[in-house]
């Protein structure tokens, strides 16, 4: 099947962003002591975990932000050399594709998780001729059975294999760990798989083993039900929840680097210019920020967001696409998320800059001649870059918690992009059901609990490894 | 004193200035005027005619900055910027697009909303530097390691779960609760005893955490190894002398709490159907009401420029050092 590949404005962002990581991450390895610092991170079995569900949450996001327009089917009774090549108007990830059945296959409306009958009543024509109340199969979900046939003999049969098909996975993936190791160490490979398994390397790789282990149990359990079973349930309009969870994965990830990666520019500039020129400038910068920084930031968020919208509405020509539209607003919002958050991170940079203005190279560097410009690039920006490290990792978590209490209030993301917010407001109303419509809310908590406690505690090690003021 | 509390009132005035000319700009300049009152009208029926009688009924229909038809000082205050922004600090907020007045509104709601809000605050400063002395006191061990872990773990789950769920649980299930509502007087108190706690839980995490940090820097100083000297309980120390000590970091992260406050009260007054400003900020929102936000946005600052003075104020309350003047 040809397709034809469709690059958002975000996903141009999310690649200027692994580069921008890659870069980093190069040359922090040349340089000794960032080296050391990201050693004491690795050292920690909790920061190494979360860095392996980060990685997931992040394959997971990256195979979303691969777009795409597949090919229509050629239409009838055209010769397939006058037909133009058209594609379709909905634009399709690499993670869609992957997750083909789960798009496709589209109840009516609620279904609990592995249910087979709908969870609404609905009126049906009996062979009689009468009509009864009853809750109708599922078009899809456990649609295989037999009238009759109880659903535990076949899931436990289908999940039979996978606990064998991880292990082996997660072996594959120790022998390489172990064959990587074991050469830069310099030790015997069966020795390095032992000291792997019983935790004695320096980073610590059983954690990383053990959530690979689970992850790959729980994607194997997938290809194995997810067929089969609405294994989270159908929401409100019979959408597969899993497949809304994961597609929420990105958005939540969106937002949370790219609102940084946009007002990380401004944010190091005015601090560090501030802090080092003084004067009117220090002056001028610090009124604005404490301008911004007076609005609390929900209002100032909620009128930012309000005027966009009202842009984009009397604005319909600069979209092709429901998608371009839906993304513009995405990134829209985080640029607006960035406005309101610059200010705290620069008054920190602004404050450390004061400081290092005073030291002693700091000096010698003007004595000798260096320019402005030379000595905030070489002197000063360096030596205020673990704040900046700090601050991004902490802030990435409370970004994505702030997305979903947003798109509540309504000033979120666009109503067409899935995300834990909209899932959340989607389901709010349906506590009061009864029986209680649960699994949507839950899968959505549950998935937004797992990315930020992961991120939580990865920026902690973070921070720890770090900031100087931390080590003793 | 007075003269402190003046000068800092004085401060305020170029800093609230700032606040207007960035909104006015944010809610004019982005977009005028017309398209506001086309997508206000709706597409179909915004013909130029019913804009500018959109306008005109709403006093829209001046210029921005400088009226060149007005005749001396008009020229300058028979603008949108004076009308619609300026007089925000005579507290006049105009008009909803309902047609009530605003600042009437307003003071009708601001005591349900300082309702919740401050026993939810006083009471979640006092759980979390109770959670983190206690932590403190049990330091190094396995109690600390998994207080601060549930910390982690609790701070990391979404406010609207402690909402969504703790409404659910105590109203629908329990039925200790009434789900929603409001009422005025002693019944107050029936209605809002369940938003307070779940505002008090849902801030326990980051609070704990930050506070005991905080004490465990004061817990090294010098001071705190003589109390422990001279014979005094670990209890007693934290309680007596190192929280009195820790003051001065609390209320300065006190500073950082305060504009999650309103944060928290939008989303709890909107559940609990509180009438107060931050359910009349999410209508608004909702309504597309540019005006009232436009109005929240100014009276948000002002509060919270009145919040931070009246830090500063506390500082020499808790510490006999500190002088303003």
């Amino acid at each position: 099947m040809s397709f034809q590949p469709v690059l958002l404005f975000t996903d141009l962002l999310v690649f200027i962003l692994i580069v921008c990581t890659v870069l980093f991450a190069s040359q922090a390895r040349r340089h000794a002591p960032s080296r050391e610092a990201w050693r004491r991170v690795g050292r920690q079995p909790a920061a190494m975990a979360s860095a392996a569900i980060l990685s997931i949450f992040v394959v997971i996001g990256f195979m979303d932000s691969l777009h795409f327009r597949p090919q229509l089917p050629p239409g009838q009774g055209e010769s397939a050399e006058v037909q133009k090549v058209a594609y379709s108007s909905e634009v399709l990830s690499l993670l869609d594709a992957l997750l083909t059945p789960l798009r496709t296959q589209q109840e009516k409306t609620y279904s609990a998780p592995f249910a087979r009958e709908s969870f609404q009543r609905e009126t049906v024509e009996q062979a009689d001729g009468g009509q009864a109340r009853i809750y109708p199969r599922l078009k899809y979900g456990a649609s295989h059975l037999e009238e009759g046939e109880s659903r535990l003999p076949d899931i436990v049969r289908r999940l039979a294999w996978t606990p064998l098909q991880s292990l082996i996975a997660t072996g594959a993936l120790l022998c390489l760990l172990a064959v990587g190791v074991a050469r830069s160490r310099g030790i015997e490979l069966a020795v390095t798989v032992r000291h792997i398994l019983t935790g004695r390397t320096e980073l610590a790789w059983r954690p990383v083993l053990a959530v690979i282990f689970l992850a790959a149990l729980l994607l194997a359990a997938g290809v194995a039900l997810v067929p089969h079973y609405h294994v989270l349930g159908t929401d409100k309009v019979g959408q597969d929840v899993l497949y809304l969870s994961l597609k929420s994965v990105r958005t939540g990830l969106v937002i949370g680097t790219l609102t940084t990666l946009i007002m990380l520019p401004f944010a190091v500039a005015l601090g560090i210019v501030a802090g080092y020129l003084g004067g009117w400038v220090d002056d001028a910068i610090q009124y604005l920020y404490t301008v911004l920084n007076s609005i609390p930031s929900v209002l100032l968020i909620a009128a930012s967001v309000l005027m966009m919208q009202v842009m984009i509405d009397t604005h319909p020509q600069w979209f092709d696409t429901a998608a371009e539209r839906a993304d513009a607003r995405l990134l829209a919002l985080c640029a607006i998320l960035g406005m309101t958050s610059w200010t705290g991170l620069c008054r920190l940079l602004r404050g450390e800059t004061l400081k290092l203005r005073e030291l002693d190279y700091v000096q010698a560097a003007r004595a000798f001649g260096a320019s402005t410009a030379q000595i905030l690039r070489r002197h000063i920006l360096p030596n205020v870059m673990h704040i900046v490290l700090i601050s991004v990792a902490l802030d990435f978590s409370s970004l994505v918690l702030a997305e979903a209490v947003l798109s509540y209030v309504g000033i979120g993301v666009d109503p067409s992009t899935v995300s834990f917010g909209s899932m959340i407001n989607a389901a709010r109303a349906e506590l009061a059901r009864e029986p209680v419509v649960w699994w949507s809310l839950a899968s959505a908590f549950g998935f937004m609990l797992a990315l930020v406690l992961a991120a939580n505690l990865f920026a902690d090690a973070v921070r720890d490894a770090f900031d100087p003021r931390r080590q003793i | 004193m007075l003269a402190y509390i003046v000068r800092r009132l004085l401060y305020a005035v170029p800093i609230l200035l700032g606040v207007n000319l960035f909104t006015f700009v944010l809610f004019f300049g982005v977009n005028s005027p017309d398209d506001v009152a086309r997508m206000q009208l709706g597409a179909k029926y915004a013909s130029s005619d019913a804009i500018q009688r959109w306008k005109a009924e709403r006093g829209y229909d001046k210029p921005m900055f400088y009226n060149p038809a007005g005749e001396g000082v008009r020229k300058l205050s028979d603008t949108l910027f004076v009308d619609k922004s300026l007089s925000m600090f005579a507290l006049n907020f105009g008009q909803a697009n309902d047609g009530h007045d605003i600042a009437l509104e307003i003071r009708g709601r601001i005591g349900p909303s300082f309702a919740v809000a401050l026993p939810t605050f006083v009471l979640s400063l006092f759980a979390a530097v109770t959670l983190a002395l206690l932590l403190v006191f049990f330091r190094a061990t396995k109690l600390d390691f998994w207080g601060v872990a549930l910390c982690v773990v609790m701070m990391s789950i979404s406010s609207m779960f402690y909402i969504i769920g703790g409404q659910w649980l105590v109203s629908k299930v329990w039925a200790l609760a009434p789900v929603s509502g409001y009422a005025g007087g002693l019944d107050m108190a029936r209605f809002l005893w369940l938003p307070v706690l779940i505002g008090v839980v849902a801030g326990l995490g980051s609070g704990a955490r930050w506070y005991r940090t905080i004490f465990l820097e004061e817990i090294s100083r010098d001071y705190v190894r003589t109390a422990r000297a001279k014979g005094l309980s670990e209890l007693a120390t934290l309680f007596r002398h190192v929280l009195k000590n820790a003051m001065i970091p609390i209320l300065t992260g006190v500073v950082v709490v305060i504009p999650a406050l309103f944060f928290g009260s939008l989303l709890m007054e909107s559940f609990f159907a509180i009438p107060g400003l931050g359910s009349y900020t999410i209508e608004a929102i909702r309504g597309q009401d540019f005006g009232v936000v436009r109005a929240m946005v100014f009276i948000g600052s002002v509060l919270y420029i009145i919040a931070l003075i009246l830090t500063d104020i506390s500082y020499t309350l808790v510490d006999p050092r500190v002088r303003l003047g």
